[in-house]
């Protein structure tokens, strides 16, 4: 049968990452003292199964290498090898090992042999050392009887049919190994009356005429070697297999006739059994996989639900609410549905933190021990869920503050001790929700950011820096292109990404990111980000006649300025004063290049925009209200267009442009500079 | 100048479509001048909608339209060859062009007809004076008396000339 | 047609085997787990469950033990996937009232011709 297992590859892969994924969490939370039961019975149920697909899909090396660990883990959850530090070190050198072999067997390409073998070695030894209890039992030797003819006696126990055993299935694979003869033994069988049809009462006389060796008969019998009493044995004379067996016994010929009753039995109870599955409900398993591309399809698709249904509310408006009542009613009904669907729809692209926070505790673990620190992680919020997309753009950010915290943060055991503080220092990763956006923070207790030293380094840089500024604005300048705080450049940090980067891509989310930090007492970083990329809380407002989307999260305030709130500085510049503060103010107009409608400053009115801890303030002509709205790409099919992150398309058909905030406050310290 | 959508069938006299450099071309006017682009190309022919202005954008470039929920760019190719009479009403066209990765509308004169050519109908270009690049167009294409200029539509309008493309910073 | 249960955590070889046993001829439902098997075996009937053994819920041994307990399934036919290491658990497997084993790992023929053997 000509079937392709290549087409189960991807669905191994994707299991056996997985698989190894919880193997390694699971190893992290294996300490010595506490070896539970159940997390090595995970552990091993993954590599058992890692081990299962590979030897199915002929990834010889992979599953080798598998049988290694799973061996050890086998001993270890019957309890006979201990749990110690060193296996937890090695089991989980393994995994990435695994890790690697998997990745070589996907991409064709080929694994470290000599981490393979090192690690590979490190397992064998282990298992070498003897366990408490060698828990293989001795192997038979494979008897090597002649080929000829075989004399086998098999009388099944009576109950044989309840483990779904049939000697007439036993009986029909002998017979394709040779030439068979086969003799009743009915001296059992009670009268029809005491019959009882779910037992079995016939024993066999067999003589088999086959090339065939012991092993291949036996094997046969494998299933019910527990349930009947067998011998096979070599035959040398040719005879009549019946009339040389006992001779208490009465002989029949093999005709199948009492199987039938045994079989009319079986006919019974399946009827029985039958109509049950035409009323049964099919039941699928707990979850499905679905490629991304088809969950974005469906959230563009109800995108277009959502603009559609706000186009038919818009039309409704102007209808007569007592003439059209059902119609009205409908729609309130079709409005109440569309959100469901929406946020039913965005909630299966959300995915748990926990798929970020879950490869820290590993990276914690290796960085530290390279460092020679002692470190803690806490996580709290793990269950936190927010947008696959935005899951994946903070990854790499996260890690990179975690080992910053690490590398630059925490102090050595000695040191700390030294500063009195407890020698293990901790990393505290959490996330949680607050309104439209999730909130992540990495703090540690380590020793905090020194001032004195980020201004110096900033000076160094050519970056502007002064003794006077605030805490705030100098932690700020970390975050500038080319900064780095290590005296030393280690290759755990010092990668050429820096601080900078973070910010980028955070930027590039529409989070904003924020640090605290004490001489002495640790920092901690905050990370704003919005739960989905594909729906924004906006502002629209107006600007002669356009419309622009403002995203709420950017907003600080509005207001109505007043006369002599707003000055000009050194000429041209414009700023408003805002109770104590002076904020730069921009024209949405001028940037925008709007020409259209009456520009008419007395009226206008001022909307705060808040990005990256800093404000600029912007006139627009009115505000229009707050929507949610989908956000599509003008670069698709188009380009980049300053000051723009996007568009979406209002209730109307019409496309609204969304503003980039960001950009704007670039564009106005521009201004602001000239 | 009369706008004309579309008309389902060629003339009769039509010869059946052959493969080179001939196949069906969608016809449109542009002031005095008519020009073919490959009918592969042409996603759809739309009326004028609202379109939105698009900031730091040339005059040409009219703006974004929300095509079934795809944001597309319209470009008016009367204002960018200077051509023809720029009005906008309820008979001026777009041509909505599909030109593999990217979607973008055209304002032209009018749209004509769908016309098959032959390749011994399709002359290469000579060095004559017309308001497109030579670089951008096929050929010439005769039929009857009509004079075609078949135009490479999809390098003209990923053409840096046409600012609808990020130009690599 | 003759149904089949196949159960297994592993989601490739659940499709392997589904699959397999599909093209030759064979209705097949799927679980991810004893627990889950249980439940559908309860509501349809099967010809023939396959069940690996290493299962979070319920592993293979303690579903068959439920199996046999179910009137519907006094006789049917329950194999386990198991691998060769799991000597013991074939007896354990055995005890709780499995009718054989399939050794892990097999081919798509190995598949068919076993469960023809048992219920073809």
């Amino acid at each position: 049968m000509g079937i392709d297992l290549a087409r189960f590859h991807q669905t191994f892969f994707e299991e056996s990452f997985e698989g190894l994924d919880a193997m390694e969490s699971a190893l992290l939370r294996l300490s010595p003292q506490t070896a539970d039961r159940e997390a090595i019975n995970g552990i091993f149920r993954a590599a058992h199964s890692i081990k299962g697909g590979a030897a199915t899909f002929g990834f010889n090396e992979v599953s080798a290498f598998t049988h290694l660990l799973e061996t050890l883990l086998d001993e270890m959850r019957a309890g006979v090898r201990p749990v110690g530090g060193a296996e937890i070190d090695v089991l989980l050198r393994a995994v990435d090992v695994l890790r690697e072999l998997l990745h070589a067997a996907r991409d064709g390409g080929s694994a470290d042999p000599a981490a393979v073998q090192q690690i590979g070695d490190a397992l064998t030894r282990l298992l070498a050392t003897p366990a408490a209890d060698d828990g293989t039992p001795p192997r038979a030797a494979p008897s090597a009887a002649p080929p000829g003819t075989w004399r086998i006696r098999f009388v099944p126990q009576p109950q044989i049919f309840t483990s779904g055993n049939d000697p007439l299935r036993i009986l029909r694979a002998l017979s394709q190994l040779g030439e068979l003869d086969v003799c009743c033994d009915t001296t059992r069988l009670p009268g029809l009356a005491d019959a009882d049809p779910e037992r079995c009462y016939l024993a066999w006389e067999l003589v088999l005429r086959s090339a065939c060796d012991r092993e291949a008969i036996a094997e046969v019998f494998a299933w019910v070697e527990d349930e009947c009493e067998l011998s096979i044995e070599p035959w040398r004379a040719d005879g009549d297999a019946c009339a040389d067996t006992s001779a208490s016994a009465r002989r029949q010929a093999a005709e199948a006739q009492p199987l039938r009753l045994i079989e009319g039995g079986r006919t019974t109870d399946g009827a029985v059994a039958e109509p049950a599955a035409r009323t049964a409900q099919r039941t699928e398993s707990s979850s499905i996989r679905v490629a991304t591309e088809k969950i974005d399809s469906l959230i563009n698709l109800v995108g277009e639900l959502v603009i559609t249904e706000a186009m038919l509310q818009q039309l409704a408006r102007t209808l007569d609410p007592v003439m059209h009542e059902k119609l009205l009613a409908g729609l309130a009904l079709l409005d109440r549905n569309t959100r469901q669907i929406q946020e039913a729809v965005m909630a299966t692209r959300m995915l748990p933190v926990d798929f970020v926070f879950s490869r820290f505790p590993r990276v914690v673990r290796d960085l530290a021990a390279k460092l020679g620190k002692q470190v803690r992680l806490q996580t709290v919020g793990e269950a936190t869920e927010l947008d696959k997309s935005v899951i994946e753009c903070i990854a790499d950010p996260l890690t990179h503050l975690v080992r910053n915290a690490i590398d630059h943060g925490i102090e050595r055991p000695a040191e700390r001790i030294a500063a009195g503080k407890d020698a293990t220092g901790t990393i505290r990763l959490s996330a949680a929700h607050q309104g439209g956006h999730i909130v992540i923070e990495v703090a540690d207790d380590g020793r905090g950011l020194d001032r004195t030293r980020i201004i110096a380094k900033a000076r160094e840089r050519g970056l502007a820096a002064a003794e006077t500024m605030s805490d705030e604005e100098v932690w700020r300048l970390i975050f500038e292109p080319g900064f780095s705080t290590a005296e030393t450049v280690t290759d755990v940090s010092g990668r050429g990404v820096g601080m900078d980067v973070v910010k980028k891509n955070v930027d590039a989310l529409s989070g904003t990111i924020e640090v605290a930090s004490t001489a002495g007492w640790g920092t901690r970083i905050t990370i704003r980000l919005p739960l989905t990329l594909a729906i924004l809380d906006g502002m629209s407002v107006r600007v002669g006649d356009e419309v622009f989307i403002i995203p709420l999260a950017s907003v600080a305030e509005s207001l109505q300025p007043s006369p002599g709130q707003i000055r000009s500085v050194a000429g041209c510049a414009r700023v408003i004063k805002l109770r104590n503060e002076y904020v730069p103010l921009v024209s949405l107009r001028e940037i925008y290049g709007v020409r259209t409608g009456a520009h008419d400053p007395a009226h206008g009115l001022v909307v705060v925009l808040e990005s990256g801890g800093r404000r600029i303030a912007a006139v627009v002509d009115e505000l229009v209200g707050q929507q949610q709205v989908v956000i599509k790409s003008i670069e698709s099919n188009y380009r980049r267009v300053p000051g723009i992150s996007g568009a979406t398309i209002l209730g109307d058909g019409r496309v609204a442009l969304i503003t980039d905030v960001a950009e704007i406050l670039r564009i106005g310290s521009r201004a602001q500079a000239a | 100048m009369d706008t004309t959508i579309v008309r389902s069938a060629p003339p009769a006299s039509a010869p059946p479509l052959d493969s080179a450099s001939g196949g069906e071309f969608l016809t449109f006017r542009l002031g005095d001048e008519e020009y073919g682009v490959d009918i592969l190309k042409v996603q759809e022919i739309r009326g004028y909608d609202t379109v939105t202005r698009i900031p730091d954008a040339p005059a040409f470039i009219k703006g974004v339209i929300n095509l079934r929920g795809t944001i597309v760019p319209v470009v008016d190719l009367r204002m960018k060859l200077s051509v023809g009479r720029v009005a906008y009403d309820a008979f001026t066209v777009m041509i909505i062009l599909n030109l593999g990765r990217r979607i973008v509308g055209v304002v032209v004169d009018s749209v004509s007809d769908v016309i098959a050519l032959k390749p011994d109908q399709v002359r290469p270009a000579p060095e004559i004076g017309t308001v497109i690049d030579t670089r951008h167009i096929i050929g010439i294409g005769t039929i009857d008396e009509r004079m075609l200029i078949l135009l490479d539509i999809e390098r003209l309008m990923l053409s840096a000339d046409m600012q609808l493309v990020g130009q690599a910073a | 047609m003759k149904r089949i249960l196949a159960v297994d955590d592993s989601a490739s070889m659940r499709q392997m085997v589904a699959f397999t046993l599909k093209s030759a001829g064979f209705e097949v439902a799927e679980a991810a787990d004893g627990a889950i098997a249980l439940e559908m075996a309860k509501k349809e009937s099967f010809s023939l469950v396959l069940c690996d053994v290493n299962m979070p819920n319920m592993d293979g041994i303690a579903l068959v033990r439920a199996l046999r307990q179910l009137p519907a399934y006094k006789f049917t036919p329950l194999l386990m996937l198991t691998t060769e290491s799991g000597a013991e658990k074939k007896q354990e497997g055995k005890q709780a009232g499995a009718t054989g084993w399939l050794v892990k790992p097999f081919n798509p023929d190995q598949l068919i011709a076993t469960v023809n053997k048992v219920i073809g």
